[in-house]
């Protein structure tokens, strides 16, 4: 298994009464509420929280990044990338990832990546996301050819990374008259790829038939089998097996010294106001041509009040249902072998406190999942046969069918 | 007006099919809609058909014409529309363009500087406010937006009632889609129009509701100043929808003009 942490680097330190007074806490609501000198303090505290996580034992740092919203601090995941490229040693870098569609250039997100994976001696992962439905709006970007620029950009990074230099290329939304980027990735083919992903069947598809292990983020276990069952029909119907190296999944779970006091911090879980759950604006999170057109129907109807949050649900539902787990190390590890053993991934991402949990208890939870939640996973997991892509030297994709590592390593 | 009847073909352009809906006989009026699409039936199309020939396509991709995927401007929209009347061999055609369908004939007219009978610009978006903006509607629900419109909200009532049909709303998501696809940046303007307007020679009637809270009035007084044969006309108790709000003074200025 591949045990990563992560933390969406929530920005707490904000007038939450102000955000319930807008009503959202995203794209407009004022950033005069954002404080710099507690942003320096958290970006500081979470640096310490991923180096904790790579001397506990976490094979890899999951990165993300967001716009315009307090749920999280990372407005660009290369910065926090290339800082952890110099300070780590171990862990794999992975992002989840840099927003394909919000890129004027992707050609410069080309030769960011590359200098990551030189720098950090090829520990980099590189995923590709499309981009949350406000940060459209926070970017300017149009959100009806967000799906075109994703897997248009996406082929210029992967030729820039592959294909030597200089040769043209004009696509429909990208146009570059020379690509000849004087930086390449330290690995060979080219860095790992993973594609995380909440609820559009489109990109599920879309990473089976290029053969990319996709993430599910936090999804419920029967909403995640059947993401796997899709996944492994288009894989076989496009000559790949799919299966665990091929799965990932981001696991919200906390873990105390007691149940009582995990609880409390796990209900922080649903701090989170912005882009998906609690305060998400329903226009702003939904642009016309962002969504999945099979939902249009769902989220027009939200859009105008009439129902709720197509991706939301409470705290109780989301704790029956294991999308958040929380306890001591000893209790949640069934929960966790349950959730193996029903869905089989081999890449997981353990999300491990939210909001106003204090940095001792994050420090803690962290200490507790490295010495005694991740040995027992990974036991659980040879148990289970769920070989991550780095053990079991999975193909880096269908076009590259060799698995990625460094350049003069055999 | 029982006795106003519309029919409605699908026009095989060369660059897609196109929905029309057509009644009324005399000179040719060609209707180009809000970005928000058209109710089926206005009494305002009803009225105009009484002394014209009135044709009311639906903007490729919006409500029944399909999306032309390759779409990419404003001025394409322009471009299928000269296609239309030439399919249709209309002469003398008089362009009513309401709001985001005035843009569309503000281009038209710097196609073809003499090619129009009279050009009327209602609300018309193409030109970025210097004091104002053009309201975003990807911040505003789609309901919200179409109220935005109304100066009056009981006249907002009187046509779209208390609840939108569900498929109502997801045209209007479909709209607003096409809109982006074609419109998102800049939004809701061409910096080149201007430029290009004081060339126009046909005489041009620029129509704006006092209360339009979704295109400022000084855009039309802009509109005014670049067409070199044109008069501005403000409607009061009117907002972006004239044609809804006051379609009786609208009929009478266009009929005057």
């Amino acid at each position: 298994m591949h045990l990563m942490y992560f933390t969406e680097q929530p920005m707490s330190a904000y007038d939450e009464q102000a955000g319930r007074d807008f009503g959202a806490t995203a794209l407009m609501f004022s950033n005069k509420h954002f404080d710099p000198v507690a942003g320096s303090r958290l970006y500081n505290e979470y640096l310490e929280h991923y180096k904790l996580a790579e001397e506990v034992g976490f094979d890899g740092i999951m990165l993300n990044e967001h716009h315009n919203a307090p749920f999280c601090m990372q407005a660009k995941c290369n910065v926090f990338a290339s800082i952890l490229a110099a300070m780590t040693k171990r862990v794999k870098i992975v992002l989840l990832g840099n927003p394909l569609p919000l890129a004027e250039d992707p050609l410069r997100l080309a030769e960011e990546l590359a200098m990551i994976d030189m720098v950090s001696k090829g520990r980099l992962v590189s995923g590709f996301v499309r981009g949350g439905g406000q940060e459209q709006l926070a970017t300017g970007v149009n959100p009806a050819y967000n799906r075109e620029r994703f897997e248009e950009a996406h082929d210029v990074v992967i030729k820039a990374w592959t294909q030597p230099g200089p040769f043209r290329y004009e696509g429909n939304h990208y146009h570059h008259r020379v690509v000849n980027p004087w930086a390449v990735p330290l690995q060979k083919p080219h860095p790992r790829v993973w594609i995380p992903g909440v609820l559009s069947k489109e990109t599920i598809i879309w990473a089976a038939k290029v053969g990319y292990p996709y993430i599910a983020l936090s999804t419920e276990i029967e909403a995640t089998r059947k993401i796997w069952e899709l996944y492994d029909k288009v894989a076989a119907e496009n000559g790949h097996s799919g299966g665990p190296e091929f799965r990932g999944y981001l696991q919200r779970i906390h873990v105390a010294e007691t149940e009582e006091k995990a609880m409390a911090n796990a209900r922080q879980f649903m701090w989170m106001q912005g882009e998906f759950t609690g305060l998400a604006h329903p226009v702003w999170s939904s642009p016309s041509g962002y969504f999945t057109p099979a939902m249009r129907k769902a989220f027009v109807e939200f859009a105008v009040g009439r129902r709720s949050n197509p991706r939301g649900a409470d705290f109780e539902d989301q704790i029956r249902n294991q999308q958040i787990i929380a306890g001591t190390p000893k209790t949640v590890l069934p929960r966790l072998r349950r959730l193996l053993e029903e869905t089989r991934p081999s890449i997981m991402g353990m999300w491990a406190s939210d909001g106003f949990v204090s940095p001792q208890d994050t420090r803690a939870c962290i200490r507790l999942l490295g010495e005694e939640v991740l040995p027992a996973v990974r036991e659980i997991g040879k148990e289970l046969g769920l070989w991550s892509p780095f053990e079991a030297n999975a193909p880096t994709s269908r076009a590259f069918p060799e698995p990625a590592r460094p350049a003069g390593e055999v | 007006m029982a006795d106003i009847t519309w029919t409605s073909e699908i026009v095989p352009l060369a660059s897609g099919p196109l929905h029309v809906a057509r009644s009324g006989s005399g000179t040719p009026l060609l209707v180009l809609h809000h970005d928000i699409g058209s109710p089926e039936r206005l009494p305002f199309y009803d009225a105009l058909a009484r002394h014209h020939t009135v044709l009311v396509p639906s903007h490729p991709g919006y409500d029944k014409s399909e999306r032309p995927s390759w779409m990419r401007s404003v001025r394409d929209v322009a471009v299928v529309y000269q296609a239309l009347i030439a399919e249709k061999q209309l002469a003398d055609v008089t362009l009513v363009g309401l709001g985001f369908g005035g843009w569309i004939a503000a281009e038209m007219a710097t196609m073809a500087p003499r090619g129009f009978e009279k050009l009327v610009l209602v609300g018309a978006m193409g030109l970025k406010p210097e004091r104002g903006e053009i309201a975003d509607q990807a911040l505003l629900s789609y309901i919200a937006y179409v109220r935005l419109g109304f100066a009056d909200q009981a006249a907002y009532d009187r046509y779209y009632g208390d609840a939108i049909a569900v498929e109502r709303l997801e045209q209007l998501d479909l709209n607003r889609e096409m809109t982006f696809r074609i419109a998102w940046r800049p939004y809701m303007f061409n910096p080149t129009l201007p430029h290009l307007l004081g060339a126009v020679q046909t005489p041009a009637l620029v129509v704006w509701g006092r209360d339009d809270r979704i295109v400022p009035l000084e855009c039309g007084e802009r509109y005014a100043k670049a067409l070199r044969n044109a008069t501005l006309e403000v409607i009061d108790g009117a907002g972006h929808f004239v044609e809804m709000e006051k379609p009786e003074q609208l009929v009478r200025l266009i009929e005057g003009a």
